[in-house]
């Protein structure tokens, strides 16, 4: 038997309720050591009230289902703790269990094991992934899609699509003879290549519009100290009532809290103020500040309408020309100090104090990421990270096949590529290499001695 | 112990066999039902075409025979595929039938370990689920340590024309009648499989202006690498292309039912290849096609029989004159055979391990199309490998066991063995997975060492095998050094030649002559090196995709492992494991019905229990 693994499996800090999880023969056993109520000789599929204790400190009050193999998601004993949602409550319980000889499970390990075990195929596999960290509605629509096969489905016409022509050569190479099969040359296929790629290119910028809705978009606020990015922050979190937490990561920025705009999450991200320093500490603060500008996929810089512009500020609006970004002009209640000819984009006025103004950053981040009109109207799209990347992979390999049909490469290194493009796809519906390619060689063409 | 090896059957599995076991020194028997048909051709007239082709150089490289018999009495030779990338380029030889089995048996009678006997084998004397002999039809019993099967379409089998079935051999010989069965009672599942053969036509009788003439190429080529040609470019046998008519069709489709295929018999269970329909398939299958494709090929210099390529069928005799006569130019044609469908028996080849050992008798190996496949040349390879194996068990050595990425006898073994068949299997290129490693051009290069390695592949082959090798390796290295300036509208650039070579319209032949280098090499050092610098990028890729897989062959599964103690493991792949007992994880990967998560579980058992 595998070790026993645990992890906290909601999202910290975001629901009312936390769940963590235990699988592997010992799950049992170790929460009985920390449980109010001996579990040892209870059934499976049960569940019970009682506290989560250290030593005889009380922690928290919970309940807690015991699962036991094989009928369980991972085919091990599988023991789901119910907490209270508080940060340092369910780290505290995490210890304790890892402290009673649990492993830290991986990332997405519960489903491997799942998958390992035989309980789920990986198309499943990476779906449930998907479904357990989906973070809106949307986000669930999407996961579910996947687990009815409609993403397969996408992917499945494309390969077929594919298999003819490959078929066709793979004819060709191995009956060179039989003139009255058609006999594709380099010419022949690039107008099909093309439009190829034209189609894969169209899934590929649907699904990673898919993934952003998934996995959200980050929003850096970026600003000198005291130009309002926290009361900003609060306003508009205050506006959608989302849940504002503090959850201090390692080695993540601080992501303040999280708003839902049409069904897309955005995770903002608050920063130290950028100003002049000799203060060490505060310094590193300023330089991480900056380094947002490259990982966020919006910034918005604020500035002070009661100040005069700064070259920090006109540095920092240099800085963020490239990427997506708002420029906002807070406290326009206040007497303007700010040369608004200095300003090469547009800009946003607003008050926060006065709530002038906020209706227009969000319509401004709308139209920035396209909201209105997202190409995933049908949800069908692949949206995990490994699928996008094989899409990636297979569009590489068809661009090198139209680089070796425009040199006028032979149609076997052709086809090389063209193989390794429909093996990619494949990859992402968990086909792997069989008799397909014979099979369609047989059943479309007329052969033999 | 009569023998150390005894050989049954002297077809094409049965003659590389029986010389290989030989020539490693081995006191070898081969027995035949007819010294007279040793090494003939009942099928079409010709070694070699696409895959295959690159089948015979392997075999040559190793230290087989069939690539030099073929090169001396060939009658024409072409390059199938040479514009259409350097790994699926392959050979193909029109042979002279009569020519062929005359060189084949010189060979055979030349070796000094080798004795030739007439006889049927019936039975195998077997001990202790060993091998001990062979048992004849008159009841002589030989005995031997190793026994290789190799005994063809002569397992029992049927001529099937029309209406009639016949139990017989081809060209009249009697079959094997009981073999089949006594495996059968020694434990082997046995497989019922089909194939045919079209007419052959008086080659007089046959109005040659309304066909099309395809002539062999014009240049010389051999599929042995002493690049020894013993025929001359200009003395070649022409084939010739014709179409189908409607009035094929016609009478097929009016006759469907008297073929033996079609309800003519209403005992067909055996299985025929799918590359290889009859006409009467070709036509049902194919409705909507017009007509089909029909080649024309002179069986031999020395008689006067046509072979109709594309034509093979089980229709009646009657049926099959009114089709030849729908033919364009052969309205008048003369049948000197009928063609005829076979139905034999053979094993399934999930029986037999990777180096051709039944798992059931051991020290009794199986080759050729007692294995399930079909072809002349996918049955030499395996006889060879199954002398060679025989002999290294016999000198308590390892199996010479080729790999998917060495060599296209490794992936019809694996495949074999792995997956088993259901039809006649043929090679195909598309079953290669690594095909551009698995090239006509570096055949020696992966595989002569190895020859050399077991003691087949002669010291003087090999010494050839050395310098030629070591040429390639010089002109390369000289490519890297020798520097040309090219001038474009644009620029003027210096660069190596091995750089300037990796331009897909560069060719070597015209730097050289362009830039008046002085570099003297062979044609076939300089395709080497062209192809390799040209190529370098891909087969660099297939080379880590292959390493990639090798290392899952490297992970062995112990031969006494019990899968019913795998937890967790699918009972389709817990059954197919127990059956086809994978050598490692590699082969285990291959199984159709095992699945990644079952290796998986397999990986954690091995590791938990075997400490792997």
């Amino acid at each position: 038997m595998e070790d026993t693994i645990v992890a906290i499996s909601t999202s910290l800090g975001v629901g009312a309720i936390s769940i963590i999880r235990l699988s592997g023969s010992e799950a049992i056993k170790i929460v009985n050591k920390i449980f109010t109520k001996n579990l040892s000789q209870e059934k499976s599929h049960t569940v019970h009230y009682g506290y989560i204790k250290d030593n005889k400190e009380k922690i928290d009050e919970v309940l807690v289902t015991i699962m036991k193999e094989p009928k369980t998601f991972t085919r091990e004993d599988v023991v789901e703790i119910n907490c209270h949602g508080g940060i340092a409550t369910t780290n505290k319980i995490l210890e304790l269990i890892l402290k009673n000889g649990a492993r830290l499970a991986e990332p997405g390990e519960f489903t491997k094991r799942a998958f390992l075990n035989g309980r789920i195929d990986l198309l499943e596999a990476e779906a449930t992934m998907d479904l357990i960290s989906s973070k809106s509605e949307e986000a669930r629509k999407i996961s579910i899609n996947t687990l009815t096969g409609e993403s397969s489905r996408l992917i499945s016409i494309l390969r077929d699509e594919l298999i003819q022509i490959i078929g066709n050569i793979e004819v060709n190479i191995d009956y060179p003879e039989y003139e009255d099969i058609e006999q594709l040359t380099n010419m022949k296929i690039l107008p099909f290549i093309e439009e190829f790629k034209r189609k894969l290119q169209e899934i590929i910028d649907k699904s990673e519009d898919s993934k952003m809705i998934k996995e959200g978009i980050t929003i850096g606020i970026i600003g000198r100290p005291n130009v309002g990015k926290s009361s900003l922050l609060n306003a508009l979190i205050e506006d959608e009532k989302a849940i504002v937490t503090n959850v201090p990561g390692t080695t993540r920025d601080i992501v303040e809290g999280s708003i839902i705009i049409d069904g897309v999450v955005f995770n903002i991200i608050d920063t130290a103020g950028i100003r002049q320093s000799n203060d060490i500490v505060e310094r590193m603060g300023i330089e991480k500040s900056l380094k947002i500008i490259d990982s966020a996929d919006l910034v918005i810089v604020i500035l002070n309408n009661n100040e005069e512009l700064s070259e920090e500020e006109l540095d920092l609006l240099e800085k963020v020309r490239d990427k997506k970004h708002l420029t906002i002009i807070n406290k326009i209640d206040l007497s303007s100090k700010i040369d608004r000819s200095k300003l090469k984009d547009t800009y946003i006025e607003i008050s926060v104090n006065k709530n002038i103004g906020l209706d227009k950053i969000k319509a401004a981040i709308k139209k920035l990421f396209n909201l209105g009109e997202l190409k995933t109207s049908d949800l069908t799209y692949l949206s995990n990270a490994r699928s996008i990347a094989l899409l990636h992979k297979a569009l590489k390999s068809i661009d090198e096949a139209l680089t070796e049909i425009r040199n006028n490469s032979p149609i076997d290194i052709v086809e090389f590529n063209l193989k390794e493009a429909w093996n990619y796809l494949g990859e992402i519906i968990g086909e792997v290499y069989t008799d397909e390619l014979l099979d369609e060689l047989f059943a479309r063409f007329c052969l033999g001695k | 112990m009569d023998y150390e090896i005894i050989v049954v059957g002297g077809g094409h599995a049965g003659c590389e066999a029986a010389i290989a076991a030989s020539r490693k020194g081995h006191k070898t028997l081969l027995i035949t039902g007819n010294v007279n048909n040793i090494a003939t051709m009942p099928c079409n007239p010709s070694v070699g075409g696409t895959a295959k082709g690159i089948i015979v150089r392997e075999i040559d490289a190793l230290g087989g025979v069939m690539g030099e018999v073929t090169d001396k009495t060939l009658i024409q030779m072409k390059m199938l595929n040479y514009a259409k990338g350097p790994a699926v380029k392959s050979l193909r030889a029109q042979v002279d039938k009569i020519a062929y089995p005359r060189e084949m048996l010189k060979v055979l009678r030349q070796e000094k370990n080798l004795l030739i006997k007439e006889g049927m084998v019936e039975d195998l004397i077997v001990k202790d689920h060993s091998i001990r002999g062979v048992i004849l039809s008159d009841g002589v019993n030989i005995t031997s340590n190793i026994v290789i099967l190799t005994t063809g379409t002569y397992l029992k089998s049927d001529i099937l024309i029309g209406s009639t079935r016949t139990r017989s051999g081809p060209h009249d010989e009697q079959p094997s009648l009981h073999l089949s069965d006594n495996l059968k009672k020694y434990g082997f599942n046995i497989l019922r499989l089909k194939t045919g053969t079209p007419p052959r036509i008086e080659r007089s009788t046959i109005d040659f202006s309304r066909t099309q003439k395809e002539d062999g190429d014009p240049k010389y080529y051999t599929f042995s690498h002493t690049n020894q040609h013993y025929y001359n470019i200009y003395r070649q046998e022409p084939c010739y292309l014709i179409y189908t008519t409607d009035e094929t069709k016609k009478i097929i489709l009016e006759n469907l039912n008297k073929s033996s295929m079609y309800g003519g018999l209403d005992d067909i269970t055996a299985i025929g290849p799918r590359y290889c329909p009859s006409i009467e398939d070709k036509i049902v299958r194919f409705s909507d096609k017009e007509k089909h494709q029909i080649f024309l090929e002179p069986e031999s210099r020395y008689y006067s029989d046509i072979y109709i390529q594309g034509f093979s069928t089980s229709m009646p005799r009657n049926i099959q004159e009114q089709m030849v006569h729908s033919l364009p130019g052969l309205e008048k044609a003369k049948i000197l055979k009928y063609a005829y469908a076979i139905e034999y028996d053979a094993i399934y080849p999930t029986q037999i391990k990777p180096s051709l050992e039944t798992k059931i008798i051991e020290n009794l190996f199986t080759a050729g199309q007692i294995n399930g496949t079909s072809g002349y040349e996918e049955a030499a390879c395996q006889g060879l490998l199954a002398g060679i194996n025989a002999a290294l068990k016999l000198e308590n050595k390892e199996p010479l066991i080729l790999k998917r990425n060495e060599a296209y006898i490794g992936v019809l073994i694996d495949d074999l063995v792995t997956k088993g068949t259901k039809e006649p299997y043929r090679m195909l290129t598309s079953r290669a997975e690594y095909r551009l490693l698995l090239r006509h051009d570096n055949s020696d290069l992966r595989l002569s060492p190895k020859g050399y390695d077991v003691g087949l592949l002669s010291e003087e082959k090999y010494q050839k095998f050395l310098y030629k090798k070591e040429k390639i390796y010089e002109l390369i290295e000289k490519l890297k050094e020798i520097k040309v300036t090219i001038d474009t509208e644009k620029r003027r650039t210096t660069m190596s030649v091995f750089e300037y070579l990796k331009n897909p319209t560069s060719s070597l032949k015209e730097i050289i002559a362009t830039f008046h280098l002085d570099l003297d090499y062979t044609d076939e050092v300089m395709e080497e090196v062209e192809i390799q610098i040209k190529y370098e990028g891909y087969i660099n890729k297939v080379n880590r995709e292959a390493q990639k897989q090798l290392k899952n062959e490297e992970k062995q599964i112990p031969p006494d492992i019990d899968y019913d103690k795998v937890a967790n493991l699918a009972s389709e792949a817990r059954q197919k494991l127990k059956e086809i007992k994978p050598l490692n994880i590699g082969q285990a990967s291959r199984i159709s019905g095992v699945n990644p998560s079952d290796i998986a579980i397999l990986l954690v058992y091995l590791r938990k229990y075997y400490h792997e």
